[in-house]
């Protein structure tokens, strides 16, 4: 669980930080001590792994996808998250963060959702240690993904309806964070990703890191090596740094993928790393304006509305308009729907250390089906993105060693799934008609 | 020493206590907002807050995200507050405060914002979302360009931030009544008046007093502790209702009890 990231003042380079209303400055502060006091404490790190083991079923497996890995000619591995209490990786960092609640004598719990999954995390673990549980979802998100909704409210959370903005993920974190504000002194927030002001990138990364080193021991117990390449979904960038950061050390290529939607223009889609012409930009931009320096430029932009910005606390990528206000954004998966991205991830794209790419709606829905054919698994749809890099870059992966994590089982897509497909069936017919 | 610390030497010298009204800029209009800058001096308004709309306010609470809204849908940017601020100026001397989250002047660009600003005519810049820590390179393009840097102080923070935020602080120190997001309350919170009296052992710039303050008897038991009031929601939602409406009339009735 350690890494030399980020520095004292939580910041990834010029990434990260803490932009924050003062009334949040101290509590981040306290919480960063609670938390790096029972990171050192074997008792909180016993009882935390227990529970991974115990309640959430860790470690999970790591299943090779032989029917796949024959169609597409590399060797594919799959990190089964999606076999973690809840069907999601999300638990891990509910559950630590729970932990942490208990530890600080809080009793009530805000949590913001998108795709439903963190939010039932947050709920489980709420009912599990007798925390009193609020969940912050947008309405559009709560039509889309409503079992999810059901399963919170049977876990005796309160789901409460964002109308604003966009109505998605990015709304339901700005109200939780004005409920965080108001009440401060009783009430902890837990952040379901990698984002956020310090020390949430780093904790949650911490929370997750078990996904990783669970995973380096296995491909190399049961492929007998280490893999070539690494493959995560990114929306906030929580379970790519939970696998990712076993690995930094070793020869091992990393690819992120990000929600391109329906096409590279902005609002289109969820890539805060695509550039305006449609792919992964390859060259680092100029190094933003941090707080201390001040030589501070105009931000770099990457065309397709992606710039470096300041969203709910965190200095990153984000995608946003001339004037600087956040643009909306699509993706077919609720989960990976948000205009920034971890801070830590926009340091580890400029460094070139990780690979970032997008793949479409249209092939994030074929490869789950692909996968579900093949394989006998579901994948959520957001880690259906990964899944459908391997097979859109089938032919440069050849041969290779390839592990794809799993984060997520898509039971909570059929709705989505069912949707779409009759729209396109519909979209098909219109366009027979008129040829 | 600018138009704000000018007038909080005035106003100390007439042993009298400042009023500040934030008004979202481009609701209903940027013309709008333009007249009700002078209508505002008019009624003896101390400092005018001009809240650069922003699309995820998350500090606000609904009567600010509203008009946040409603400003933004109609092209309200940074740069044509700016403009607006220029148009202000032309006929006002009334001190101005730009009260925005930090993603639109990132956006703009802080070297060229600040000598822009400056240029228009403001007098000062809060931003909701950066602390002192994260403030270095912005309080550098601020004063270099002669802008006031006004922070937040909350009832959460501990007396070495309470120290650090009045030293980044220049015009005046904003303290926040309450842990929350902006609104109308029903009475002042039991957390301002111990905020202030930590606030003023550590400094000796003045302190304003906002956050849930919306009717005469909270603006007068706000004004026995602090140096000046900050109204928002209550004259924000008044010209919800009343896009047109006697804005300065309102200025007149919440100050009656001062």
């Amino acid at each position: 669980m350690t890494t030399a990231r980020p520095d004292e003042q939580g910041h990834f380079g010029p990434y990260g930080g803490r932009y924050v209303p003062e009334t949040l400055m101290e509590p981040l502060r306290e919480l960063e001590a609670a938390y790096a006091e029972a990171r050192r404490d074997p008792a909180f790190r016993d009882e935390f792994a227990r529970l991974l083991r115990d309640y959430v079923g860790r470690p999970t497996p790591l299943t090779f996808a032989g029917r796949l890995s024959e169609r597409l000619g590399s060797r594919v591995w799959l990190k089964r998250e999606d076999l973690c209490h809840t069907g999601a990786h999300k638990i891990n960092n509910a559950l630590g963060q729970a932990l942490l609640v208990k530890r600080m004598g809080k009793t009530r719990v805000v949590a913001e959702t998108g795709a439903g999954q963190h939010g039932v995390a947050s709920a489980t673990v709420c009912a599990l240690l007798g925390l009193e549980c609020v969940v912050y979802m947008g309405t559009e998100d709560m039509a889309r993904q409503a079992p999810n909704v059901r399963r919170m409210r049977l876990l005796g959370a309160e789901v409460r309806p964002v109308r604003s903005g966009s109505r998605t993920l990015k709304d339901a974190i700005n109200e939780a964070m004005r409920d965080w504000v108001t009440n401060v002194r009783t009430t902890h927030y837990l952040l379901g990703s990698v984002l956020g002001a310090h020390p949430y990138p780093a904790m949650v990364r911490d929370f997750h890191a078990v996904i990783g080193e669970e995973a380096r021991g296995q491909v190399r117990a049961q492929a007998g090596s280490l893999p070539d390449v690494l493959v995560a979904c990114v929306g906030g960038g929580s379970n790519a740094l939970g696998l990712f950061a076993a690995f930094f050390a070793d020869p091992v290529a990393m690819v992120g993928v990000e929600a391109g939607g329906r096409s590279s223009r902005p609002g289109d889609h969820a890539a805060r790393f695509l550039d305006e012409r449609g792919g992964a930009a390859a060259r680092p931009p100029e190094p933003p304006p941090a707080g201390r320096r001040s030589e501070s430029v105009v931000p770099p932009s990457l065309g397709s509305g992606s710039a470096v910005g300041v969203l709910h606390g965190t200095c990153t990528y984000v995608l946003q308009d001339e004037a600087g206000n956040v643009l909306p954004t699509h993706s077919i998966s609720a989960g990976l729907d948000y205009p920034a991205v971890g801070p830590e991830h926009a340091l580890l794209r400029d460094e070139g250390r990780v690979r970032y790419t997008a793949v479409g709606d249209d092939e994030a829905l074929a490869a789950f089906h692909l996968l579900s054919e093949l394989e006998g698994i579901i994948p959520a749809l957001e880690s259906a993105h990964a899944v459908a890099w391997v097979v859109k870059d089938a032919g440069s992966l050849a041969g290779k060693l390839v592990l794809v994590n799993l984060s997520g089982r898509g039971d909570k897509d059929l709705g989505i799934i069912e949707s779409a497909e009759n729209a396109a069936k519909v979209d098909g017919g219109q366009r027979t008609q008129r040829g | 020493m600018g138009r704000i610390g000018e007038r909080f030497r005035r106003l100390r010298e007439e042993r009298r206590k400042g009023f500040v009204a934030f008004v979202t800029a481009g609701d209903p209009s940027l013309e709008r907002t333009v007249e009700v800058a002078g209508e505002m001096e008019k009624a003896g308004v101390d400092v005018l807050e001009l809240g650069v709309p922003f699309s995820d306010p998350l500090a606000d609470g609904p009567i600010i995200q509203r008009a946040s809204e409603r400003a933004l849908s109609r092209g309200t940017t940074l740069i044509r507050v700016l403009e607006a601020v220029h148009r202000i100026r032309k006929t006002s001397d009334l001190p101005l405060l730009l009260f925005s989250y930090f993603n639109p002047l990132l956006r703009f660009g802080l070297p060229a914002l600040a000598r822009e600003a400056a240029a228009a005519g403001v007098d000062g810049v809060l931003v909701t979302d950066l602390p002192p820590e994260e403030a270095g390179g912005w309080l550098e393009v601020a004063r270099d360009a002669g802008l006031d840097t006004v922070f937040l102080a909350a009832p959460t923070s501990p007396d070495e931030r309470l120290r650090r935020v009045a030293g980044a602080s220049r015009g005046f120190v904003y303290a926040i009544s309450r842990t929350g997001v902006t609104g109308e309350r029903d009475a002042l919170s039991d957390d301002a008046r111990p905020l202030l009296s930590r606030i003023k052992a550590l400094t000796r710039e003045p302190v304003a007093l906002g956050f849930g303050i919306s009717t005469p008897e909270q603006v007068a038991a706000a004004a026995s502790v602090a140096d000046a009031v900050v109204v928002g929601s209550a004259l924000v939602r008044f010209q919800e209702e009343h896009p047109h409406g006697d804005v300065a009339g309102q200025v007149t009735w919440l100050r009656s009890a001062i």
